[in-house]
């Protein structure tokens, strides 16, 4: 029998290991808490990812000037824009809780795996704890997912496709843009006074999510006004000239046409359609109408003189006179010397949600942050009263219908507002079917870390 | 029938931009064996000439409304162009209505000019090497022109109106008792596209120049022993298809308005013309490109895309297939182009 004779070292040795040993599902548990790229110093940093490059290059542009306007105010620089509008006060021009706010900036490129690889990059090497932007819907589908997986919080850019906050939604995810129902609820009813119930449409949609889903949203509601869809047809995103897309419109018994294009594609089917004569076609008694459900400044300027009396609608307007609206366009323009787009609102008005909520919060945690977004009304912001609903992070505001000016007094001044749509009219049920049904599920909140 | 041939004249239309694009393309591998890549982009140039001189003739001197107001609610800066304040509201309105016809004056000797400076300056540099050092170096530069063109004008569409005198559609179909209304310009770009198609073929036809061009496309080393300088001819060829890649960039802009990403739009399109119609062939550069054109506006009406889904996207790839399958040369190509 051996006899066992504690020495010093020994229990030393074993100490040790028992110690580590006891320790290491500390450590485990204790990283389990922590934040991705939760700042430590005085400073934090958001990320910033809009086409730098590409067919919306200059949509991108005006993204990253309203965020850069955004930093400043929150740091207390400039006039502090919609900070003094807002009706949620907790923003005091000093960063957000106290540490400087700064930025990285990331070019989505417009393609979904390069959008990805810098959102990575932004928020792996610069250690970017919020992202924001983006100028397409799958774009902002592919971000946000990444998003989810690595623990931090997007917020969206434009985006418009339902399936951004409906079937492809995440607990990390929120957008304040509007989308495709909502704009088919908005528009409706204006069509329906301006041109009639009884209309037969003809869509032509760009064949990727934020077409589909716009399409099925617009025929939808045209549908339950009385009107008739007489064709869909796809055309491929890369497509420049509608030629041969337009002419079958002009056999098809058709007399309305119904463009869900976006950007270059609807500068062009638009155009083409203009050049065709349809909108000086009688067809069933009718006049030809033409209607482009989403409306852009930026890209209004591109299909000229085309634009004139179309109507569509859009999430926000320069020339809108609310306190917040007018506080930003003269931020903006002050700045840069002419009038802030759409995008640049949304992207502006993001910046200072996350903003806001961390601070009311008291936590740089997505969990935190998202339970301070979700269920949230505020103000002041441009839109009038929001809601930024709690079961799929989408904000439900009023909804602007426009159509393009018929005597423009400036090369900005392209769009007028025909009727503000009340957010109610826009509301939809969160388990709605366009929006993913009851399936659709936000998942769980991700740390990240 | 209306419909079909509407759609005959659309693909007619679109093949007038692929056929100019590949008529140039064929012209700079015929002489100098290169393959361009950046040719797409002298057709993009070519449509922002137009650009820049419609801005041009468009420049303003502000005149202060203190009855209206801007965004910022300062005293609106009334635009009234310099040609109006020169020749009157009429005479300086036509000469900026008219400024795509017009900017055909400045983009022959503009392009002519790009194309020299292009051969000489850098692809002159690149006959002896690979065809793949040849594609790299041409599409190296046709990005750089082209963020070159968005650094100055932006990535979003400009537009490029026609003359109101050629706005809007005409009943081509009246004389045959059909409803065929058609718009006008794209009337005039098919016309254009066959005048100059008809010109560079005359010229290399008619012409002791071209004759000596011919006789270089088919034997370079027999025309340079008879003591002609043939690269000087090669390299005034280059200037010519240049020219002709722009001239068809600038009637363009008013069917669809410019960007940046035009020529990159066309080019992959304009090089599977030339393959289909034969390296190096330029009757097949031209039939390919009206034949392309037609396929391509058949497959994208509603029966074509509902009975095949997706056909309007791979047709030209289908048919680019088929041709280098049954006939390799493609359809008017020469034996011993390319094969070596």
């Amino acid at each position: 029998m051996t006899k066992f004779t504690p020495t010093r070292r020994g229990v030393l040795k074993t100490g040790v290991a028992a110690g580590a040993g006891l320790a290491l599902p500390t450590i485990f548990t204790s990283s389990a808490h922590a934040v991705t790229n939760e700042p430590t110093g005085s400073s934090v940093t958001l990320g910033f990812n809009v086409p730098q490059t590409g067919p919306y290059a200059d949509e991108g542009a005006d993204e990253l000037r309203a965020y850069e306007l955004a930093v400043e105010h929150l740091n207390g620089g400039g006039d502090g824009g919609m900070l003094n509008t807002f009706s949620s006060k907790v923003l005091d021009g000093t960063g957000i809780m106290g540490k400087k706010v700064e930025y990285v900036t990331g070019d989505t490129q417009t393609k979904s795996d390069a959008a990805r690889a810098s959102a990575k990059s932004m928020i792996e090497k610069d250690g970017a704890i919020m992202i924001t932007g983006g100028s397409s819907s799958g774009v902002a589908i592919a971000v946000q997912g990444l998003c989810q997986e690595a623990g931090v919080i997007f917020m969206a850019g434009l985006t418009h496709s339902n399936d951004t906050t409906g079937k492809d939604r995440k607990a990390n995810g929120f957008r304040h843009f509007f989308n495709g129902y909502m704009s088919g609820a908005a528009l409706a009813p204006v069509l329906k006074n301006l041109y009639g119930d009884d209309r037969k449409a003809y869509h032509l949609t760009a064949d990727y999510t934020w077409g589909w889903t716009q399409q099925e949203s617009i025929a939808a509601a045209t549908e339950a006004l009385g009107w008739e869809t007489v064709n869909n047809v796809l055309t491929p995103l890369a497509s420049t000239d509608f030629s041969s897309y337009i002419a079958p419109v002009l056999n098809s018994g058709a007399d309305v046409l119904v463009l869900n294009h976006y950007g270059g594609n609807m500068v062009n089917s638009l155009t083409n359609a203009v050049q065709f004569g349809l909108r000086e076609k009688e067809v069933n008694g009718k006049n030809f109408e033409i209607v482009v459900p989403l409306f852009s400044r930026l890209m209004a300027r591109g299909a000229g003189e085309n634009i004139k009396n179309i109507v569509g609608s859009t999430n926000w307007h320069w020339s809108l006179q609310d306190e917040g609206s007018k506080a930003f366009v003269k931020s903006f323009g002050e700045k840069y010397g002419f009038p802030p787009s759409q995008a640049a609102h949304t992207c502006y008005v993001q910046t200072l949600l996350y903003a806001d909520a961390v601070t009311r919060a008291g936590s740089f945690a997505p969990c935190d942050v998202a339970a301070a977004l979700e269920g949230f009304e505020f103000d002041g912001l441009g839109n009038g009263k929001t809601l930024y609903r709690a079961e799929d992070h989408q904000c439900f505001k009023d909804v602007l219908v426009v159509k393009g000016k018929e005597n423009p007094q400036s090369e900005f001044d392209l769009l007028e507002v025909v009727e503000v749509t009340p957010a109610a009219q826009v509301t939809y049920p969160p388990n709605h079917p366009m929006f993913g049904g009851d399936e659709a599920s936000l998942g769980e909140c991700n740390n990240g870390a | 029938m209306d419909a079909i041939l509407l759609q005959i004249l659309n693909g007619l239309d679109k093949g007038s931009a692929y056929a100019l694009i590949a008529l140039g393309l064929t012209l700079i591998f015929g002489t100098l064996g290169v393959v361009n890549f950046a040719h797409g982009a002298l057709f993009m140039l070519g449509a922002f000439c137009a650009v820049t001189l419609q801005r041009v003739l468009s420049a303003s001197y502000e005149v202060i409304d203190e009855t209206k107001v801007d965004f910022l609610g300062n005293p609106l800066k009334v635009k009234t162009p310099y040609v109006e304040g020169w020749f009157g509201p009429e005479v300086g309105g036509a000469i900026i209505d008219w400024a795509v016809p017009l900017s055909i004056l400045i983009a022959i000797p503009f392009m002519i000019a790009v194309g020299f400076i292009m051969e000489r300056g850098l692809i002159k540099h690149f006959y002896k090497r690979p065809h793949a050092d040849q594609i790299l170096v041409t599409f190296g530069l046709a990005i750089v022109l082209q963020e070159v063109i968005k650094y100055f004008f932006g990535a979003n569409p400009i537009q490029t109106p026609p003359p109101d005198a050629l706005l809007g559609v005409v009943n081509i179909g009246a004389p045959l008792s059909l409803e065929l209304a058609y718009p006008i310009w794209r009337l005039v770009y098919f016309f254009f596209a066959i005048a100059i198609i008809g010109g560079v073929f005359s010229f290399l036809q008619f012409t002791t120049f071209g004759m000596v061009v011919r006789a270089g496309m088919a034997d370079r080393e027999t025309v340079g022993l008879l003591g002609i300088d043939i690269d000087r001819r090669f390299t005034i060829m280059f200037g010519l298809a240049a020219a002709v890649a722009g001239l068809a960039g600038v009637m363009y802009g008013p069917i669809n308005p410019p960007n940046y990403h035009m020529g990159m739009d066309f080019l992959v399109l304009s090089f599977v013309v030339v393959v289909v119609g034969g390296m190096g062939s330029l009757p097949g550069a031209v039939l390919a490109g009206f034949l392309l054109g037609i396929l391509e506006s058949f497959a994208s009406t509603t029966w074509a895309t509902t009975t095949i889904p997706g056909i309007n996207q791979i047709i030209i790839y289908l048919v680019a297939i088929i041709v280098l399958l049954t006939r390799p040369r493609g359809l008017m190509g020469r034996k011993g182009v390319m094969e070596d």
